[in-house]
């Protein structure tokens, strides 16, 4: 054991303690939050400009119909178009594409605007987060919508009621 | 007729369970043996009642009933018996019925196994639980009742089960999961006895430490499981997300954890009392905010209330009057039940306490950055949504992990009381070099390549297991005969190294397969091949086959290992009758150095398919260390000592009973 020391000393020592241990925490968190924090972008915020090249995004929107290319391209990529029926953003994949992704179909994908506008995705999701697509793709047509009277917002809203619940698992 | 038996049966358990949250607490109150003394017949006639009632939902599953709306939304004709049966538990309605049969078995289990309990603390325990069992069949029978008929238009098939969920992972993933979330209502009921009575000593430690262990090894097989499931049935190879699903599963292991080496040291030295009270309500809130995050779908969108407002309603309420309600009596009652021993540096008892401060820290880690994408929504809107990343909990959860590693190697040498640092040191000065050389040097050897993650994880394995492996072998020096010494340790003592070396597995598991797997995803045409390593893998096409509910695009992949034929893998893409769900099916083969993972993507034209082939090394540890880790629990449950002293502690208990609501010095 270190000797007694003067119990002021040792009050202080404390506090010094304590004022390090959160200011070691709060740098952490911030720095973890800053690699983990993704934001989730509309085709249509995207267009405005709010989205700088190569940041970590996330997107979301419909898949266009007919705009998906599957055949033909290099290894395994894959392009489409996704859109909030008010403004598009094209995408390319490379990899296989998950079992929910479909034409006319809500989808969220990650990954970084390039300077050309093409959205490079690292990662598409439509499965694992099947209730996270619905929602932000939801919100997404809903911020659209707002902005000009689309049609073909059925689809969205038909999803969001589908909540098959990955949740009842747990 | 069966449904509406089965409807009956569990309104009966619900009047039932009211008496049991009502007249035994009355009764310790007043002290009248009779009112308690009903603690006991009460929980074996709730957990009949359910079970009756559980029986006629799978009945009317097995008979496909399909006037019942939820045997209809979950099943079909067609589907195999098997998941018929696990379809019971397969949405909602079913598995809150699963939750509240769990729930009164516990109790039941407790009203069984406990017959050395002073009746007053037992009546007290059952009668918390019975609460908490209103409050959940209410919420089952008021809002997602299960047994709700479609008499007018029964449909004449049922809309089939999600595909996802027809695999063997479901059928036991959901019922292990329940038991360990809702086995922390045991622990959590004592924690509230302990509260009223203001009794907490080491008998009260003793009677709730094998409950919570037993709590504890289920969910650690539960999330296992889960992971598992995730790993082969959602196809692409990970085995942890950081989904907010698999994150509330999660927190309350780890509170869990943190529990039962907080129950330690409050049964050998009286202190972390109130500390101990306060994990134990933690660890079934969180089990509570588990089952509302996931069932009112509150994490999707704040929204998910407008698309179910009742249910995600009264769950809340519910929540807030179970953890509101128990942290209320805390604040009240702490003060009575705090501990007076007294313990200094480098004892055993700070190093559990470090073993609690990291727990709690990564559990609020993990809170935070599950919550906080709801939190941000509230604030600045639905349209600016944020979502937090597995860089997020990477960056926090592994350092606090190498920590909680390292104290865990001291830990376990450290003694109660006082342990001086020469004696810490000559008992692991080698067990350190050793560790640190072997965790520098083997991956060298292996790969011939530098990387600091993976020596400081295995250089922290090495230290947990050669600490162990120290221990025995110090503890049986000076014995006739080590053998028998080894067996004399007691199964506590076994069970806590067990659980130890699990960790030290699952360690080794996680930093291999992340660091060493390799993951390919090709274009291949039949006839083309790729190899990873020793291995070649030659894609012979796709062809359609039939199984009893869907049917397949079916690829075969030869394996050939070092030019030698070694294997035919057949992973495919299912479409599903009943709903034209498709569903992908890896094929993955099982080692215990390495697992092969195919999985069939989608077709890209002239026949070609994009292939996912990953090579993933000692993947399988991860869940063979959880594995591990559930039966050190098993056995430090099955410890002699909790039945030699429990006749002592009852006698003594009964002898000299506290009167209510005086303090325990």
């Amino acid at each position: 054991m270190i000797p007694m020391q003067s119990a002021r000393k040792q009050k202080l020592l404390i506090v010094l303690f304590i004022l390090l241990g959160t200011a070691v925490t709060v740098g952490l968190l911030l720095y973890a939050f800053n690699q983990g924090l993704n934001v989730f972008f509309t085709p249509t915020e995207i267009a405005d400009g709010k989205v700088q090249p190569q940041q970590n995004i996330r997107i979301g929107g419909m898949v266009k119909m007919g705009s998906l290319v599957r055949e033909g391209l290099e290894g395994t990529r894959i392009e489409f178009i996704t859109t909030d029926f008010n403004q598009e953003v094209p995408v390319v994949y490379s990899g296989p594409l998950p079992d929910l992704f479909r034409e006319g179909q809500g989808v969220v994908a990650e990954g970084q605007l390039d300077e050309n506008g093409v959205f490079h995705a690292n990662q598409i999701l439509a499965k694992h987060d099947e209730n996270y697509m619905s929602a932000e793709v939801k919100a997404a047509l809903d911020a659209a919508e707002q902005h000009k009277a689309g049609a073909a917002v059925e689809n969205g809203a038909a999803e969001a009621t589908e909540a098959t619940e990955k949740g009842i698992l747990q | 007729m069966i449904p509406e038996l089965g409807n009956f049966a569990a309104m009966l358990a619900l009047c039932l369970a009211a008496g049991q949250a009502v007249i035994p607490m009355a009764g310790a109150y007043y002290r009248n043996q009779l009112w308690m003394g009903l603690a006991r017949p009460l929980a074996a006639g709730i957990w009949v009642f359910l079970l009756l009632s559980f029986a006629c939902l799978a009945y009317a599953f097995m008979h496909d009933d399909f006037s019942v709306a939820y045997v209809a939304r979950n099943s079909n004709s067609l589907l195999p018996v098997y998941y018929k049966f696990a379809a019971v538990w397969g949405a909602h309605e079913g598995s809150l019925l699963l939750w509240v049969l769990i729930l009164s078995t516990w109790a039941y289990a407790v009203s069984l196994l406990s017959r050395d309990l002073p009746l007053d603390i037992l009546a007290r325990v059952l009668s918390v639980m019975g609460l908490v069992l209103v409050g959940f069949l209410m919420f089952m029978l008021f809002t997602s009742n299960p047994f709700e008929r479609m008499l007018l238009n029964t449909p004449a098939e049922g809309t089939d089960l999600n595909p996802l969920l027809q695999d063997f992972g479901l059928i036991v993933h959901p019922p292990f999961l329940y038991m360990g979330y809702v086995g922390f209502s045991v622990a959590f009921a004592f924690a509230i006895a302990a509260l009223l009575t203001g009794r907490l000593d080491a008998a009260w430690a003793r009677w709730t430490r094998p409950w919570t262990n037993a709590a504890w090894a289920f969910l650690t097989v539960g999330i296992a499981l889960g992971s598992w499931w995730a790993y082969y049935e959602l196809g692409w190879g990970g085995w942890w997300f950081w989904d907010p699903v698999e994150n509330v599963s999660f927190m309350p292991w780890l509170i869990g954890t943190a529990l039962i080496h907080s129950l330690a040291v409050t049964e050998k030295r009286g202190v972390f009392k109130s500390w101990t009270v306060l994990l134990a309500i933690a660890a079934f809130s969180l089990s509570l905010l588990g089952a509302f995050i996931v069932r009112s779908g509150v994490i999707t969108s704040v929204h998910a209330f407008a698309v179910d407002p009742e249910r995600g309603l009264v769950l809340l309420a519910l929540l807030l009057v179970i953890i509101g309600g128990s942290l209320f009596l805390y604040a009240l009652r702490a003060p009575v039940v705090k501990g007076t021993a007294s313990y200094a540096g480098y004892s055993r008892e700070i190093f559990l306490l470090v073993n609690n401060v990291i727990l709690v820290v990564a559990t609020a880690m993990i809170l935070l950055g599950t919550l906080f994408p709801l939190i941000h929504e509230a604030i600045y809107g639905e349209a600016n949504r944020v979502s937090i990343g597995p860089p997020y909990f990477n960056t926090l959860f592994l350092p606090l992990m190498a920590m909680l590693a390292f104290a865990l190697g001291i830990g376990t040498y450290s003694r109660w009381k006082r342990t001086s640092v020469q004696y810490l040191w000559q008992q692991l000065s080698k067990v350190l070099f050793a560790s640190v050389a072997l965790g520098i040097v083997l991956p060298l050897l292996i790969t011939g390549e530098v990387n600091f993650g993976v020596m400081l994880a295995l250089v922290l394995a090495l230290w947990i297991v050669l600490g162990i492996a120290n221990d025995l072998w110090h503890k049986t020096a000076n014995k006739p005969s080590r053998v028998k010494a080894l067996v004399e340790l007691g199964r506590s003592y076994w069970g806590m190294q067990l659980a130890h070396f699990g960790m030290a597995v699952i360690m080794c598991g996680i930093c291999f397969t992340s660091n060493h797997s390799v993951e390919e995803d090709v274009r291949m045409a039949p006839g083309d091949s790729m190899s990873i390593g020793s291995y070649e893998f030659t894609f012979d096409g796709v062809v359609e086959r039939s199984g009893p509910n869907y049917v397949a695009d079916s690829a075969t992949i030869q394996v050939t290992k070092n030019g030698e034929k070694y294997l035919t893998m057949h992973p495919e893409k299912r479409r599903y009758l009943a709903t034209g769900a498709v569903q992908t099916e890896a094929d993955i083969r099982v080692g215990l150095f390495r697992d092969l993972f195919t999985a069939l993507g989608d077709p890209r034209g002239d026949g070609s398919w994009v292939v996912r082939i990953h090579y993933k090394p000692f993947v399988f540890w991860i869940w063979f260390g959880a594995f591990l880790m559930a039966c050190g629990g098993v056995l430090a449950v099955l410890d002699k000592r909790y039945r030699k002293l429990r006749v002592r502690d009852g006698k003594a208990a009964t002898a000299a009973p506290i009167p209510a609501g005086t303090a325990e010095a």
